[in-house]
């Protein structure tokens, strides 16, 4: 499934994670050639730092394809940092890296 | 099933239900998105209309050229025990962007959303058990939204 990028970058006491999650986002509203394209989009985001859960999203259809978050957490360098998604068909994918 | 399908839509946003009397909606689209979702929907929208005006910055174009792609960032870094962070686009089948619930994370969130047509768009930020928001009127020259 999906692939994540995920960059977690420590600066003055803040990490900024920024992440790319690749996910074709249908609404489940558009049609291709007559027929209805099914929802296939994300609908549940976590992330973790140090294993503490600090974002947990509620994510519509509206957010655009290939989704692109920033948070920023309260962390120093070497934290890791985690990130887990669930779509609305089930599936689900995870990444974790290290803060720079 | 038609009748089950009737009765879902029914029960849908009073909103929603009229696009779907009107014709503009199926009631497969309806059903797009699950029913807490939409009930989440429905409660944002209830808050928006009690909500203060908020101190917080947001960002976004004025003029989105392509709905697809539109960016848009929250930043409530300077604002204590921010909880949830929300975006919510009001002329979108699917109103509610999504919802932000922030634990020890700065008051900051970025992210894209599709805008089918231009609408205001509405940033809610939950601090402290208080609900303020800021809304900005965004053009979209080409919806992103299929069709």
């Amino acid at each position: 499934m999906g692939k994540i990028k995920l960059k977690p970058k420590a600066r003055n006491g803040v990490i900024s994670i920024k992440a790319l999650v690749k996910h074709p986002m249908e609404t489940g509203l558009r049609k291709k050639k007559g027929k209805l394209v099914p929802a296939n989009h994300i609908i549940h985001l976590v992330v973790s730092h140090n294993g503490n859960k600090v974002v947990d999203a509620d994510i519509g259809s509206s957010v655009s394809k290939d989704p692109y978050f920033k948070f920023q957490v309260a962390g120093a360098k070497g934290d890791s940092i985690e990130l887990k998604y669930k779509d609305n068909n089930g599936k689900t994918g995870s990444a974790s890296a290290k803060s720079k | 099933m038609k009748r089950r399908l009737f009765l879902k839509s029914a029960m849908a946003t009073s909103a929603v239900a009229t696009a779907v009397g009107a014709g503009l909606l199926t009631p497969n689209m309806v059903l797009a998105n699950s029913a807490g979702f939409k009930s989440k929907s429905k409660a944002v929208a209830g808050k928006i209309a009690g909500a203060g005006k908020g101190s917080f910055k947001f960002k976004a174009p004025k003029i989105a050229e392509n709905g697809a792609v539109v960016p848009m960032t929250v930043d409530a870094s300077k604002m204590d025990g921010v909880s949830n962070i929300t975006f919510f686009v009001k002329n979108n089948g699917t109103p509610l962007v999504a919802s932000f619930n922030l634990a020890g994370a700065v008051g900051f969130v970025s992210t894209r959303a599709k805008m089918g047509k231009s609408s205001p768009v509405t940033a809610l930020v939950t601090a402290n058990g208080k609900t303020t928001a800021v809304t900005q009127e965004i053009k979209v020259t080409i919806g992103g939204c299929g069709g």
